[in-house]
């Protein structure tokens, strides 16, 4: 049975999605990547969309009900490297992706996960105005 | 009737070139007389040696394919070069004189004549229509190619700064120009990884609630993407507007200028503009 | 071209592309016509197992355009007007269905009789 990979990396997952994901594939991404998120306990979850050509709201559905469920495990899910035409689709289309963040490649997000975690970390600590990352 | 046209197309040419000429609308200027002459000859040609007794009624038979090409061409050509409808349309209403004149010219009965005339006046009116409707075409495709152009040309996406991005919006936004917009701005986030756009209507006549959704949708997809958007250039009758038509913009940062935008940008990336301290100390040397 | 399963939604969706390819369509308006395409398919998947599809290539003077046909022998639906209004929606989806599907194409055409299935044409010209 043909799976879409998950990466660990650091303190976050990575899925690549590089095929049109078929209804099945997409329920069975679900459901590895919220076990996988409970298992290593990981703050953050990185989608990378960029070589997806099509985004409906089946497709849709999938990507906000997995921003759902990690935030429920204490997870952000970031949706990084849209393309231009599926963004302008999705807005006509009327798909406003509820519940997951958006960042344009891989290393922005990352950057924008490490910064919503922090600020998660720093409420309650001290105040430190070292800590802010450069 | 064919067949005495057809003995005397080089009489035929030499009269419409005559009629050509002496037209005061002869456009010397954009074609020379040798060139006019060529084509002239080559339409002669082609109709003369086509025409028979039995498609002199129909003007779309298939014998006349030559002839519709080569009034096609010409008059596109015409369009393009910039020659009025009157004057290509007199190019071919000339001929219909000369070959009328022609037909006038043979001994033969009144009512056959007329009979004659009829025909083939109806046969070169088809001509004359097909004329226009090409020339028509030729000049839309000129203004389809303009249009295009000033699309492109007024969206441009300027890279304001690393990371921001701003694009200055000139004249009425509609949904065409919208999806141009739209596909321009988030082309260049792209290409260029801008976290900001900066989208300034000040250019824009007026707002109504379609152009609002189109700024809606345009600040929507930006966010999709991973990018923030900001509308600034907002004049104080826009946002009368805006208030007074109930549309609700709550959800989008706006700013009133550029320059407010710039500073938001600069702070959301955390960047700082200062003056810098050199100059004070220059002016202090000085004394 | 027939969808009855679940699996034929993707090849489909590739179908229709090649058709856009072919016609030269830009990519902004590929992807609205193959993503409104998958939405009605989907449709017709969960509310009528099923239907048969049409490709084609059509023209408008100058302009080209691909109009694609849904037709299935589902239960219909009553009440046209009403499915096509934003946030209707019978299953559980999103509710964005129809309207939201009409938005992405040129033209977009249903007829439905209850109890015997529903046709949908819609076309996307390469020129809006």
């Amino acid at each position: 049975m043909e799976r879409i990979p998950i990466l660990k990396l650091g303190a976050f997952l990575l899925v690549t999605i590089q095929i049109d994901l078929y209804d099945r594939l997409a329920l069975h991404l679900e459901e590895d990547l919220v076990a996988m998120v409970e298992k290593k306990s990981v703050k953050g979850v990185l989608i990378d969309i960029s070589a997806v050509g099509i985004v409906d709201s089946f497709m849709g559905r999938i990507l906000g009900n997995i921003g759902s469920m990690c935030k429920l495990l204490d997870a952000e899910t970031v949706v990084v490297g849209m393309q231009p035409a599926v963004a302008i689709t999705l807005v006509e289309l009327g798909l406003p992706l509820k519940g997951v963040y958006t960042a344009l490649n891989v290393d922005k997000g990352m950057e924008l996960l490490r910064s919503k975690i922090e600020i998660e970390d720093t409420i309650g600590d001290d105040y430190d105005d070292d800590t802010s990352p450069n | 009737m064919a067949h005495t046209l057809n003995n005397k197309k080089s009489e035929i040419l030499e009269l419409w070139m005559k009629n050509q000429l002496a037209d005061s609308g002869l456009r010397d200027d954009l074609i020379s007389n040798k060139d006019l002459r060529v084509q002239s000859e080559e339409l002669v040609n082609a109709l003369i040696t086509n025409l028979n007794d039995n498609n002199i009624n129909n003007s779309q038979s298939p014998d006349f394919d030559k002839v519709t090409e080569l009034l096609g061409g010409i008059s596109i050509s015409r369009a393009r070069q910039g020659f009025s409808p009157r004057e290509t349309g007199n190019f071919i209403l000339t001929l219909k004189e000369a070959l009328l004149e022609i037909l006038r010219q043979e001994p033969s009965d009144v009512n056959v004549l007329f009979e004659e005339s009829l025909k083939l006046s109806r046969l070169l009116d088809n001509f004359t229509i097909l004329t226009f409707e090409t020339f028509i075409k030729g000049r839309e495709e000129v203004i389809l190619r303009q249009t295009d152009e000033i699309t492109d040309i007024s969206t441009p996406v300027i890279k304001v700064w690393d990371g921001i991005l701003a694009m200055p919006i000139i004249g009425t936004l509609d949904s065409a120009r919208t999806q141009v917009v739209m596909e321009n701005l988030l082309q260049k986030i792209v290409e260029t990884g801008s976290s900001i756009a900066i989208l300034d209507i000040s250019g824009v006549p007026a707002v109504d609630s379609l152009v609002a959704q189109h700024l809606l949708k345009t600040v929507s997809a930006t966010r999709l993407m991973g990018a923030d958007c900001i509308i600034s250039g907002i004049r104080p009758e826009i946002a009368q507007t805006i208030v007074h038509l109930g549309i609700d913009l709550s959800q989008i940062i706006t700013k009133a200028s550029l320059a407010g935008a710039l500073q938001y940008a600069f702070k959301s990336l955390r960047l700082e503009v200062k003056r810098s301290a050199l100059e004070v100390n220059g002016i202090a040397n000085i004394q | 071209m027939p969808v009855y399963r679940e699996q034929d939604v993707i090849p489909y969706r590739s179908r229709v592309r090649e058709y856009a390819v072919k016609i030269k369509m830009g990519l902004v308006s590929q992807t609205k016509l193959i993503t409104a395409a998958s939405e009605i398919v989907r449709n017709m998947l969960k509310y009528a197992n099923g239907g048969e599809t049409i490709i084609e290539i059509v023209s408008r003077g100058r302009d080209n355009g691909i109009r694609l046909t849904f037709d299935d022998k589902g239960p219909g639906i009553a009440d046209i007007p009403k499915a096509m209004k934003d946030g209707f929606s019978t299953g559980r989806s999103l509710g964005l269905g129809l309207p939201g599907t009409k938005r992405l194409v040129s033209e977009f055409d249903i007829k439905s009789e209850p109890g015997s299935g529903t046709t949908i044409t819609i076309i996307m010209w390469i020129n809006g």
